[in-house]
């Protein structure tokens, strides 16, 4: 065997163990929140058949024998959290008896919503946060540097929730500008361009609100990656062999300044789909935020814990995007090397 | 001394500290500034500012703007302090643990701290607090459970570099007990950064309460800032006022504490570039 085919059959190999190693860490994380679930079901006070029904203090005691059997709530604990990992893994989820469906139908009726939202602001952050960052870190020391510094200081310190209700003040009530609640225009007849293009404009004030903060971070980060960046050997190199300044930015400085950026965005993912679960609340936004605020008003449990696990799942998803990301834009970090 | 003398001629840090000052000045006089519960009606409901003798004008149910934001600022500071101490109690021992004892310790304490990292921390406490009931000190577990990874974090790399440096060496080789060590030969030393990164903690927990609490999950007892921008929301068309000053409240706040946070920085740690 040659070396290069050695080297290609490793790579490959590598590849397939990497992916192994995220479906393990996907599949344990899984069990692990479910594990975790099912604790705060019985942790609850009172009775978990009746946490499982979402009802409190007088309830229908025929359902409640019902549920006991079928959960088998007079099984010992090992047994139960066995059934229930069991039925989570099948993707069974549970079912609301509040709204009278499966817990599974009623998030992935939510689903998109909340998908397009946290997908938009996440991409809308870093694609903004990285220009914004590199223009700052270019023009160092000038006043739109520190003009910058004050708005993300003023931006982190502002309640995510409350910055979507100025903006709602100001461009929905104020301006009128652009719609303040929901998805769509209800009740209207739209062609498919129509639809779309009343969708974005539903869409604006809570991408906007949401992705702010990480914008912000983003481009502080952007700014001070870039910096570093500037007074390293290759770019003097770069320089010194005569090329454009533009040129260097674009072809030397961002593939390397970008990477701090992209590592803690994967980190708060977590954060970022948090804040949706608030904005969602403050602008009606048909998702799983939405979902998790009507359980809650409705004490509907098994919803809540399916929300949850379905939400830890999408951050993980977000962790394995950004992790290969990082892979596809520095050449460094190996297949092998990083799992 | 020194660092104090410092401090005070750390322009934002000052600033930040003066803001924080007035807000904790605020939450102590609240109970002689208005005297009466912040639930009670005391004037016609929808009142824009400054009329009635209200100067931040009355909510939905002519309850006064102003006594609820002073309030609410004991509330706040409260919740956002005492969580943050119960998350550098998790986050100090578990990133201690893993730092001093390395090995299988520290792999099993750090995938714990990856997991709690993963999961989105907002979702798990409204979960926690839904499910063990809306009480102040529900709500408290609940931000110190999310708010902890960090913490551990910054503490195990602490832990990790003084571990090996010749004074906990000789420490150990005297025979002195491991808590020993860990408590009185290492935390203090890596102490500063652990009180930074607290300082920060507090600002993160208070914006954390505001948002559990906007959305309904605050101690139905309590007056909180969140509770009355999450109320005021459906009538912002009819009346600004009641979400726009309870939100400034939380604005400033935040802005203060994290100045400051940003201020004991730069003074305690001058070699460490800052993080954000």
């Amino acid at each position: 065997m040659t070396s290069a085919s050695l080297n290609k059959g490793g790579r490959g190999s590598a590849i397939v163990l990497a992916l192994a190693g995220w479906f393990v860490k996907f599949v344990l994380v899984v069990l692990v929140i479910a594990t975790f679930n099912f604790i705060l079901v019985h942790a609850a006070p009172g009775d978990p058949a009746q946490v499982i029904a979402g009802q409190s203090g007088a309830s229908d005691e025929k359902l409640l024998e019902q549920l006991r059997a079928e959960y088998g709530l007079d099984k010992p604990y090992p047994v139960q959290l066995a059934n229930y990992l069991g039925r989570v893994l099948t993707l069974d989820l549970g079912y609301s008896y509040r709204q009278q469906r499966t817990v599974s139908s009623l998030i992935l009726e939510r689903l998109p919503a909340t998908l397009l939202l946290t997908a938009t602001a996440f991409i809308l952050a870093l694609i903004a946060g990285i220009f914004l960052g590199t223009l700052a870190g270019v023009r160092a020391g000038k006043w739109s540097d520190t003009l910058l510094t004050i708005v993300s200081l003023l931006l982190y310190a502002t309640p995510v929730f409350w910055l979507g209700l100025m903006l709602v003040l100001l461009f929905a009530v104020q301006l009128d500008w652009l719609p303040a609640f929901g998805y769509a225009t209800i009740g209207v007849k739209q062609t498919a361009l129509e639809r779309m293009v009343d969708i974005g404009m539903h869409m604006v004030l809570p991408v906007i609100s949401l992705a702010a903060v990480y914008l912000a971070i983003y481009t502080r980060l952007m700014r001070s990656s870039v910096l570093d960046v500037t007074h390293q050997d290759f770019i003097k190199t770069a320089k010194a062999k005569g090329l454009k300044q533009r040129a260097i930015i674009i072809h030397h400085m961002l593939r390397n300044a970008v990477l701090p950026i992209v590592t803690v965005a994967g980190m708060q993912a977590g954060a970022l789909v948090g804040g949706a679960v608030v904005i969602e609340t403050v602008f009606a936004w048909p998702g799983l935020g939405r979902l998790i605020y009507d359980a809650l008003l409705q004490r509907d449990y098994p919803v809540l814990l399916g929300v949850f696990l379905v939400m830890s799942v999408i951050v993980i998803a977000l962790n394995l995007l950004t992790d290969a990301i990082y892979r596809v834009i520095d050449p460094r970090v190996s297949v092998r090397a990083a799992s | 001394m020194t660092t104090f003398k410092a401090f005070l001629r750390h322009p934002t840090g000052m600033i930040g500290l003066f803001i924080l000052s007035c807000v904790v000045l605020l939450a102590v006089s609240a109970p002689w500034l208005f005297p009466d519960d912040p639930w009670d009606m005391v004037g016609a409901p929808f009142q824009p500012p400054l009329s009635e003798g209200l100067w931040l004008g009355s909510d939905m149910l002519g309850r006064d703007v102003a006594a609820g934001i002073a309030h609410g600022a004991r509330i706040s500071l409260i919740i956002g302090v005492v969580s943050t101490l119960t998350s550098l109690i998790i986050g100090v021992t578990i990133g201690a643990t893993a730092g001093y004892f390395g090995g299988k310790i520290d792999d099993v304490m750090m995938r714990l701290t990856e997991l709690f990292q993963t999961i989105p921390g907002f979702v798990l406490a409204i979960l926690l607090v839904a499910t063990l009931g809306p009480k102040i000190s529900n709500v408290i577990f609940a931000i110190g459970i999310v708010s902890w990874p960090s913490l551990a974090r910054l503490t195990r790399a602490e832990f990790m570099r003084l571990r090996g440096r010749e004074f906990v060496q000789a420490a150990v080789c005297q025979g002195q007990r491991a808590i020993t060590v860990v408590l009185r030969r290492i935390l203090p030393n890596a102490i500063s950064p652990i009180i930074v990164t607290g300082s920060l903690a507090v600002a993160s927990a208070i914006l954390i309460e505001s948002a559990l609490s906007f959305m309904g999950l605050g101690d139905p007892n309590l007056m909180s800032w969140g509770f009355m921008i999450g109320a005021a929301r459906t009538v912002i068309r009819q009346a600004w006022w009641m979400s726009v000053f309870p939100g400034l409240a939380i604005l400033l706040t935040v802005l203060a504490i994290n100045l400051v946070g940003e201020g004991l920085n730069d003074v305690m740690n001058p070699r460490i570039s800052r993080r954000r």
